[in-house]
């Protein structure tokens, strides 16, 4: 597959790596970039017509849960990977809340295993930041990199103990990677479900305040600028948060920062009807959250979409509001519904590139994000007019908890290639392996 | 106006509750009747399936089903056959199944009359979920404050208690609202839920104010058990700062009527002697309830069971 010759004819090219934003054709050989320019020679190459698209490097989600291992009826790394290129998704970056835990150098292998065996794209996954997601003792975290992991995280769960967060934050400088926080102290939260406000009095549901994330995102930023630890705050959702990060940006604090497109699109009043595919951790916010969020991934204090992408099947959801499990799947629709913030000139497309692709591949150290001759050839072609009614039953993710089922969506990816061969293509599907 | 589920208050308009109060008063004279029967809900069945317990509502309801002649039939799924794995909605369709005429529902988390009026063919009436709503309390409230007062406009009407976990506070808050009086909410702090403002009532931490000129005082009940300590120090300080009596009742009007939505606490939020007389008109709601949920069965019940769309 890697041999395969396919020149990608006529898009817009947007690479945020060279500031490039121009209709020319991209050359993909070897697996690699070969060749970018106008008026390019097929040369028996296979065509992609992009008349009319843009052509990215591929998407890279820094965050999403495939399942693998324990809980394959939710989803699996085979139907996870065909979510991501069908959502332009080259990399995903894949949740440690497995069963097991991947909290060991084995499970990482496996999963690793899995994914090229199975998953047309490329699979990075997140260790535990400690044993079991208990909160207690770190894990081993030069050896689970060492077999693979890009980051580590308890993601699911919080470390509410601050010292084990401080050692945890400390040690990771020998792993060299971040630590992901998913910010939200527990004893604000208690047995909150949605964002606490007017809409939980009205729905009479247990609040979770939007102070139970900023305090804890607060914490981590001390904690990081004690120990110079890269911190990554996990799907932000609070303008308070927001404006912590980007205080501590400013003095020099090595923090980095994601955004779900539900938090980017969707304010608590979308769960008044008691719908839990509507209920996430975080919760969906207030307007003022949604406009924050908006506006710190425009400024930069954010930098990157990533879908949490959470199947859950749907005699889990179908159950009391407060049994549901938290979570929705996100990856075939964080294209169109985060290009509503470049209709709406809040970014531009290029920008908006930057924060799917270049950015997330930087944060984790890993290639992608670039479409330089040389690069590894990760692309997405995205037809940003194209209008198509989303319905989970007929997409790739074995698990159907969108709250956008039955809904039109604008833009679409059209093609996506890993590695240099075409493994999806809106007409024929996944295509690859 | 009225769609085929009584869900809520917050759903309906002021003619809507106009309408069912003016109909209640008519329910009202059966109840007087030596033989206590109508034939209008002849040959229709009601199911009253109550997930969480509540003798008090189910009966009532079941008192206002035979007098309208429906057949009722009380469904009460034990909570410990109800575990996380047994879907609430599998219940309830097997319900529908077997074709009744409405379901009243009554469960301990919000919003689960609202899924279940989303599955089923029979209309689905609201006996209280969680800390949501509890329309037909509110209606029998709402009547009981028109036999005394003869009006709703101009009127003052505070709700004292735990405004937070309290079904009863909301649908009173919107039903009295709607109706044209003022509502009040007095609670420690910790008992006010976020942004209660914005539902169309005042919210006061000074029981003294909240009382000042009050026409009605509503006292919700204290869930002890899960409340000491957490959201309040201890009974004894509530009973000092927010239970009510005789002496606290002077800030209020005159002719101040108490209700309370029952089972009370005496000592509690309530003093024992207020519980039982005058002002108290606590045993006139339990009255009033049998014929509003009459009107309610007329106006929900009475309908051929096919959902439109």
């Amino acid at each position: 597959m890697a041999g395969q010759r396919l020149l990608i004819r006529g898009g817009r090219v947007l690479d945020p790596s060279t500031r490039r934003d121009e209709i020319a054709d991209v050359l993909v050989e070897g697996g690699r970039i070969a060749a970018l320019g106008p008026n390019l020679p097929a040369d028996g190459a296979a065509v992609v017509d992009a008349a009319g698209c843009w052509v990215a490097p591929g998407f890279v989600d820094l965050h999403v849960h495939l399942r693998e291992p324990g809980q394959e009826y939710k989803e699996d790394i085979a139907s996870g990977g065909r979510c991501a290129v069908a959502g332009g998704f080259t990399a995903v970056v894949c949740m440690a809340n497995t069963q097991p835990v991947n909290d060991d150098p084995s499970v990482t292998e496996y999963i690793l295993d899995r994914a090229r065996q199975e998953s047309p794209a490329r699979v990075y996954p997140v260790g535990a930041a400690t044993r079991g997601l208990a909160g207690e003792v770190m894990t081993e975290m030069v050896a689970l990199v060492d077999a693979g992991c890009v980051a580590l995280s308890d993601d699911g769960k919080t470390i509410m103990d601050s010292g084990v967060m401080r050692r945890v934050l400390e040690y990771s400088q020998l792993a060299r990677v971040p630590i992901i926080t998913h910010a939200e102290d527990r004893t604000l939260v208690r047995e909150g479900v949605v964002n606490e406000g007017p809409v939980s009095t009205r729905l009479g549901l247990p609040g979770n305040p939007a102070t139970a994330e900023v305090v804890h995102v607060a914490r981590d930023i001390m904690l990081a600028e004690l120990t110079g630890a890269h911190l990554h705050v996990g799907h932000v959702s609070t303008a308070g948060a927001i404006d912590w990060i980007r205080a501590a940006r400013e003095r020099g604090v090595h923090v980095t920062a994601e955004v779900t497109p539900h938090h980017l699109a969707l304010t608590d009043e979308a769960t008044l009807g008691y719908d839990t595919n509507t209920k996430m951790a975080p919760p969906l916010r207030s307007q003022s959250d949604v406009d924050a969020c908006r506006a710190g991934l425009a400024d930069g204090t954010i930098d990157a979409i990533a879908t949490d992408h959470a199947p859950h099947a749907v005699h889990e959801k179908d159950v009391e509001f407060t049994a549901a499990p938290p979570g929705v799947i996100g990856l075939e629709t964080a294209v169109p519904v985060t290009l509503d913030l470049v209709r709406k000139q809040e970014l531009t497309p290029l920008e908006w590139v930057r924060r799917l692709s270049t950015n997330p591949a930087r944060i984790i150290h890993r290639p992608g994000g670039s479409l330089e001759v040389g690069a590894p050839a990760d692309v997405v072609v995205i037809d940003p007019e194209r209008r198509w009614i989303y319905d989970p039953a007929k997409g790739w993710s074995k698990s159907r908890n969108s709250p956008w089922a039955g809904q039109e969506m604008i833009g679409r990816p059209i093609a996506t290639v890993v590695g240099g061969a075409l493994v999806y293509d809106v007409e024929r599907g996944v295509l690859l392996p | 106006m009225m769609g085929r589920d009584l869900l809520g208050i917050e759903d309906l308009d002021r003619a809507d509750l106009e309408r069912i109060l003016e109909t209640a008063e008519r329910m009202q004279e059966v109840g007087r009747r030596d033989v206590k029967k109508v034939p209008t809900l002849r040959g229709r069945t009601l199911v009253n399936l109550f997930f969480e317990p509540s003798t008090r509502t189910r009966t009532s309801f079941e008192i206002a089903g035979k007098r309208l002649s429906a057949d009722v039939v009380n469904f009460s799924p034990s909570s410990s056959s109800l575990t996380k794995a047994e879907s609430i909605l599998d219940t309830a369709m097997t319900l529908d199944a077997m074709a009744p005429d409405a379901v009243v529902v009554r469960h301990k988390v919000a919003g689960v009359p609202k899924r279940i009026a989303d599955a089923l063919a029979a209309p689905v009436i609201n006996a209280g979920d969680g800390a949501h709503e509890h329309p037909t309390q509110a209606l029998l409230d709402c009547f009981t404050v028109k036999q005394e007062k003869g009006r709703f406009d101009g009127l003052t009407v505070t709700i004292i208690g735990d405004i937070t976990h309290s079904r009863v506070a909301r649908s009173n808050l919107y039903a009295f609202s709607k109706l044209g009086a003022e509502v009040r909410l007095a609670a420690p702090p910790t008992m006010l839920p976020a942004g209660v403002e914005s539902l169309g009532a005042k919210a006061y931490t000074s029981l003294r104010e909240a009382l000042e000129g009050a026409d009605v005082v509503m006292v919700l009940r204290i869930q002890q058990e899960r409340m000491e300590g957490c959201f309040f120090p201890s009974i004894r300080e509530y009973a000092a700062t927010f239970g009510i009596d005789r002496k606290k009742l002077r800030y209020a009007k005159d002719d101040v009527i108490v209700m309370h939505p029952g089972p009370v606490n005496r000592g509690v939020e309530i003093a024992h002697d207020l519980a039982d007389r005058r002002p108290s008109v606590i045993l006139d709601q339990v009255r009033n309830g049998v014929a509003v949920r009459m009107a309610v069965l007329y106006q929900f019940a009475g309908r051929p069971a096919t959902r439109e769309g």
